[in-house]
């Protein structure tokens, strides 16, 4: 019988992350309750190491496939790895990050193992018989769908990055460390990679910040929004319509089409609340809200709304920080 | 060189409501579109067989009213167009509708598919790699760039990463699913509007493919709904009206409170 929480827990230059650890988080969750393990798979070149974070993580196994085959992302090699594990295991569940990797690799997999896969999922449940819920949005966030896989094993879905819990590090907890080895077919793996290039962008991430000082559509002047983030050591991120008019880059959007995020304060300057911006923040742990429209959906969800137009209270928070 | 292009007509989600009393989506009076994506894909195609010569096929599964997309995709100068189109594929997950358009697509016959990446309506970026994988042919998501180099006969493809990308090179049939950044679609062209009037549109049912109905339709697709539910937001709310001073203070007092600044 399928049994087991798995989580493919993606690296980049040997560099776990942030969705591998905040998948092992969720994966405990399900895992203990029906009583199973969390295995890790990692896989790269030369990412052995990594191992023992993955078990201070919560995974109690992980298995390695350290392979020169996997010193970049290619399709066909990753899946081969991890169908051979699939198919000798028998896990009843294996996520994936929902990354520009993941939600390639997954895909391929679900067809492979012909199994059923949900995509982009923001919320994880297991009954006790060891089934799977997996709720994710649709129709640009209008709708959730909550996905079940009866008679197919693995279970597997993709989960939107940043929106699971990361668990605590715990260097003292045990687990197996298992290196594997892979029957390769290099006739299947056709497409070759010229070269790797990455993009190294000045940009500060959202999704790491402890305060945002989020601005929308109701903010006319940017500048005192960044100079707030500056002294209360925050990150500035935005709603939709400052970027698509080119005002804030986009990897500061917040939402559907930009990122998830969940500081610990989000503070929302001039964002009226599409449901694709709540979508992305919802999740923060303290929420205020400074919009001049009493009716603005933003205010559903913030902890503190303040009835008030935006440019000024950001110009007097400058003042006063 | 035969390029099919697989498109889907969608909803356009941006125009989508909830009906505030009812908690439903309201989908009477949304435009249907072909998918962004998609549409670059469309792009993609023409502009190889403008640079290289190229046959382009566009292929979509739905309801008999997705033929007005392949009428769009012919009128942008699309050779011909197919609806997969039966009973027996409604209901169909992922898994079931790659299986479907994959049988299409060997029936067909082609040297490329394109896809786009993902569709607005589902946003799940699957179907393209699960036909890829039932075709046994390589796939290259999130493509940046498209180019075809004819001397060597390989397709160079620019593939898109969050930090970083790859150049990529694949020799033979393979699977190439776009980004909308990748190009802006063309309009539709006067003549090819007029032409694609004469065209007839390939109908493709289960009949015609070598399908088990055991992979395909509702009972053939692993995942299922199980509830569907709108948005609902259960935070305390205080809301009040201050002035500037007062509301920066209210922010800064309750940052302090929770030892953030």
């Amino acid at each position: 019988m399928a049994k087991n929480v798995w989580v493919f827990c993606e690296q980049r230059d040997g560099e776990l992350q942030s969705v591998a650890i905040e998948l092992l988080g969720v994966a405990r969750e399900l895992a203990d309750k029906v009583n199973e393990k969390v295995v890790a798979l990692l896989l790269g070149d030369g990412v052995s190491a990594k191992a023992n974070d993955l078990v201070a993580y919560g995974a109690d196994e992980v298995r390695v496939v350290d392979h020169a085959n996997l010193k970049h992302f290619v399709t066909e090699y990753y899946a081969q790895a991890v169908t051979q594990l699939v198919k000798a295991n028998d896990p009843n569940v294996v996520l994936f990050g929902a990354t520009s990797i993941g939600r390639d690799l997954a895909p391929r997999l679900s067809a492979r193992l012909h199994t059923g896969l949900t995509a982009d999922c923001t919320k994880l449940e297991m009954d006790e018989a060891g089934n799977l819920f997996m709720t994710r949005p649709a129709f640009g966030g209008n709708l959730f769908a909550t996905i079940i896989c009866p008679e197919h094993r693995p279970q597997m879905s993709t989960v939107r990055p940043g929106v699971m819990k990361k668990p605590e590090f715990d260097g003292a907890r045990k687990g197996d460390i298992i290196q594997e080895t892979i029957n390769w077919d290099d006739s299947k793996a056709v497409v070759k990679v010229v070269e790797e290039v990455k993009e190294t962008k000045n940009v500060e991430k959202i999704e790491d910040a402890k305060i945002l000082v989020s601005c929308g559509r109701g903010v006319k002047d940017v500048a005192p929004a960044f100079d707030v983030a500056k002294k209360v050591k925050g990150t500035v991120s935005s709603s939709r319509s400052l970027v698509d008019s080119g005002i804030i880059e986009h990897a500061r959007q917040v939402g559907q089409t930009g990122k998830t995020v969940r500081p610990q304060a989000y503070l929302a300057f001039g964002i009226s609340g599409a449901i694709q911006h709540l979508a992305g923040m919802e999740e923060s742990e303290y929420i205020v809200a400074v919009n001049t429209d009493v009716n603005a959906p933003i205010f559903k969800v913030a902890n503190l709304g303040i009835v008030a137009d935006a440019n000024a209270v950001l110009k007097q928070l400058d003042k006063i920080l | 060189m035969k390029i099919i292009v697989c498109i889907k007509q969608v909803p356009n989600t941006t125009e989508i409501k909830i009906d505030p009393v009812k908690n439903t989506l309201i989908r009477d009076g949304v435009p249907s579109i072909i998918n962004p994506d998609d549409k670059t894909a469309i792009e993609v195609a023409l502009q190889l067989k403008e640079k290289h010569g190229a046959e382009v096929v566009v292929l979509t599964m739905g309801p008999m009213q997705a033929e007005k997309a392949l009428r769009e995709a012919l009128a942008m100068g699309a050779d011909e167009a197919y609806l997969l189109s039966d009973r027996a594929f409604a209901g169909s997950d992922t898994l079931a509708t790659s299986t479907i358009i994959a049988a299409a697509v060997k029936k067909l016959g082609a040297d490329l598919v394109l896809c786009g990446r993902q569709a607005i309506d589902g946003d799940t970026a699957q179907v393209g790699p699960q036909i890829a994988e039932h075709l046994g042919i390589p796939q290259i998501t999130y493509a940046a760039a498209v180019d075809y180099d004819a001397e060597r006969e390989v397709l160079v493809v620019k593939r898109q990463f969050e930090d970083r990308y790859q150049t990529l090179e694949a020799k033979g049939l393979c699977l190439v699913t776009v980004l909308s950044t990748l190009g802006t679609p063309r309009y539709m062209n006067v003549w090819d509007m007029v032409a694609q009037d004469e065209k007839e549109i390939g109908i493709i049912t289960f009949a015609d493919l070598d399908l088990d109905k055991a992979n395909i339709g509702l009972s053939g697709s692993p995942t299922k709904v199980k509830s569907t539910a709108t948005k609902q937001f259960d935070k305390t709310i205080e809301t009040v009206e201050l002035d500037p001073e007062g509301a920066a203070r209210a922010i800064v007092d309750a940052l302090k409170a929770r030892h953030l600044i």
